[in-house]
């Protein structure tokens, strides 16, 4: 009986964790081999065709370059929010209602945000509005346009991620002792120098671990394009791709080869990050 | 503002103006597309076809269009929707995620590595492409379409609030479970007397980060729950019927953001804590 105690303990998790993690998992697996709907009873084997068709049919892998511009904006949205962390590490007045509102659009719903850009993007909207008043008249249709939907789309993402980042970079600049400022100080270090001499180092850790984010998070957009643009005007995105191939197209057994190989493109970032930066890794016990 | 004899006060001048000019640009972009669809939200129809977007509306008091929302867009559903399944999936996720960490953390048993590695693993698996399979699984249980999916999904897939407990479990001495063992309890009284209301500030921690989630969660319900509303879908739903009715999807969106933003005003300090605990994993 007592031997038995941890296990009762851990059983409700483990179980669960089985039943939604690892029995899917491996289920897409064996899916991904297969012809399979979704619905018919017997499932074919068909080998590697559907990884074939990931790899080859361009309008899967393809896909994956409407990653880059939400990459690109991952870039922008780390430089603003490191920008911002600096200005607020010093003393600032109304700190706290700087941090509060610049943060605040991470905890939104992303249907509300949605809806909130698709309001300024509109024709005549806001954006245009604005940009009217101090001269550009002559706009693009920001989310009707192929050529621009996916920058007004990554731009929605840097608004709404920003925050996070932000907010993690302050701490960790807060979390520098201040009396390595105060010595350098005193040796004469101007605001610039001490940066790059006390903060950046101080900060780099959460950097590496936030690029690495960015990258894993870029490959998988989904809800802003999803609830904005319904993947329309070539911003449909490989999470989207995946999940209209399996939902609306029927082809679970493609659509779970499409869901592998991003798994497997994610566990190798991921593998690369422990490698690179191996202080970030997670301790459990 | 600065003497002039004095460059350096010059350049602390100088460097305060672009500091509190960049901020002041950062709040504006950030706080602008919230406050054009709040004014938007309280003007009529005719209203908001005929002025711009930063017009104030001609009352400030004309809540026509959150009536609308509340009533036609099934608000009310997807809020009631919400907090049940916002309830009872922060207990499960409190009890289960509480009791494993007490388990590793406080015992030593075999397979316990194998079990940490498995919690490890799973942290990999991105959760919105994984449906495609974990979709097979709640419709073999026969719970598609109802709120008990998501309740099992959101209290059976969260492995950072394990984390979580087991850190600040780490910090409770040992003694405590020990001393109480001396007095006679067993180890279910020990995690439900001792461990469970010593945990208090990790389960707030949890609450608040595994609230805000599931609160905004939208592909789950979407997927999961096509012919009942939560909070994110009824809003989505907005696009149907209203589409051409921008002052009730404004008003609807409206509401969506209040109660985060009374959670945030409220909570401040647990947030920042709760975010920057959860994130660096």
């Amino acid at each position: 009986m007592q031997k038995l105690t941890p296990y009762l303990f851990i059983a409700a998790a483990v179980g669960l964790l089985l039943l939604l993690t690892y029995l899917p998992a491996a289920n897409m697996l064996w899916y991904s081999l297969t012809d399979w709907d979704g619905l018919d009873l017997d499932k074919e084997f068909i080998g590697l065709e559907n990884y074939l068709e990931v790899f080859t049919n361009p309008q899967i892998f393809g896909v994956f370059g409407v990653s880059l511009y939400y990459f690109v904006g991952s870039f922008a949205q780390m430089a603003i929010a490191l920008y911002f962390a600096a200005l607020l590490s010093y003393r600032t007045r109304f700190s706290n209602l700087f941090r509060g509102i610049l943060f605040f659009p991470y905890l939104i719903n992303g249907v509300a945000i949605g809806f909130v850009f698709l309001y300024l993007f509109q024709p005549g909207g806001t954006l245009d509005t604005v940009l009217g008043a101090i001269g550009f008249a002559d706009t693009p249709q920001w989310l009707g346009d192929p050529a621009v939907a996916n920058y007004s789309l990554a731009a929605t993402s840097v608004w709404r991620y920003t925050g996070l980042n932000f907010v993690l970079f302050l701490g960790a600049i807060q979390s520098i002792p201040d009396e390595l400022y105060e010595a350098a100080e005193i040796d004469g270090a101007n605001r610039w120098q001490q940066f790059w001499a006390l903060t950046f180092p101080g900060i780099r850790r959460i950097i590496g671990l936030s690029f690495i984010l960015a990258i894993a998070g870029s490959l998988s957009v989904f809800e802003i394009p999803f609830i904005m643009t319904g993947g329309a005007n070539g911003t449909s995105t490989f999470v989207i791709q995946t999940l209209q191939t399996a939902f609306v197209f029927r082809q679970v057994g493609l659509a779970s080869a499409m869901a592998v190989v991003l798994l497997a493109i994610v566990l190798i970032v991921t593998f690369v990050q422990r490698r690179v930066f191996p202080d970030e890794k997670v301790d459990l016990t | 503002m600065t003497t002039a004899d004095s460059r350096i006060r010059a350049g602390v001048a100088a460097s305060a103006t672009v500091k509190y000019v960049s901020l002041i640009v950062g709040v504006l972009v950030t706080l602008i597309p919230l406050t054009v669809v709040f004014i938007a939200s309280f003007k009529t129809s005719a209203e908001f076809g005929q002025t711009g977007p930063f017009d104030a509306p001609g009352s400030w008091f004309n809540f026509d269009n959150y009536v609308t929302a509340f009533q036609k867009g099934g608000m009310v559903e997807g809020f009631i929707n919400t907090t049940i399944v916002l309830t009872i999936s922060l207990i499960g996720t409190i009890l289960i995620g509480t009791m494993a960490a007490y388990a590793i953390d406080r015992f030593g048993f075999r397979g316990k590595k194998l079990v940490v590695a498995l919690f490890l693993v799973a942290t990999l698996i991105p959760g919105v492409t994984s449906q495609v399979a974990t979709f097979q699984i709640i419709n073999g249980l026969g719970l598609y379409n109802s709120k008990a999916a998501l309740i099992l999904l959101f209290m059976g897939t969260d492995i950072i609030s394990i984390y979580i407990f087991i850190q600040f479990m780490q910090s409770i001495p040992v003694s405590l479970d020990e001393a109480a063992m001396l007095d006679g309890a067993n180890r279910w009284t020990i995690y439900w007397r001792v461990i469970l209301p010593l945990l208090k500030p990790a389960i707030a921690t949890v609450v608040i980060v595994k609230g805000i989630a599931i609160y905004n969660e939208f592909y789950l319900p979407f997927l999961y729950l096509p012919s009942e509303g939560m909070i994110s879908t009824s809003l989505f739903r907005f696009k149907g019927p209203f589409g051409a009715h921008w002052e009730i999807i404004a008003a609807g969106t409206i509401l969506v953001i209040i109660p985060t933003l009374i959670v945030f005003l409220f909570l401040q300090r647990f947030i920042y804590r709760g975010f920057t605990s959860g994130a660096v994993k």
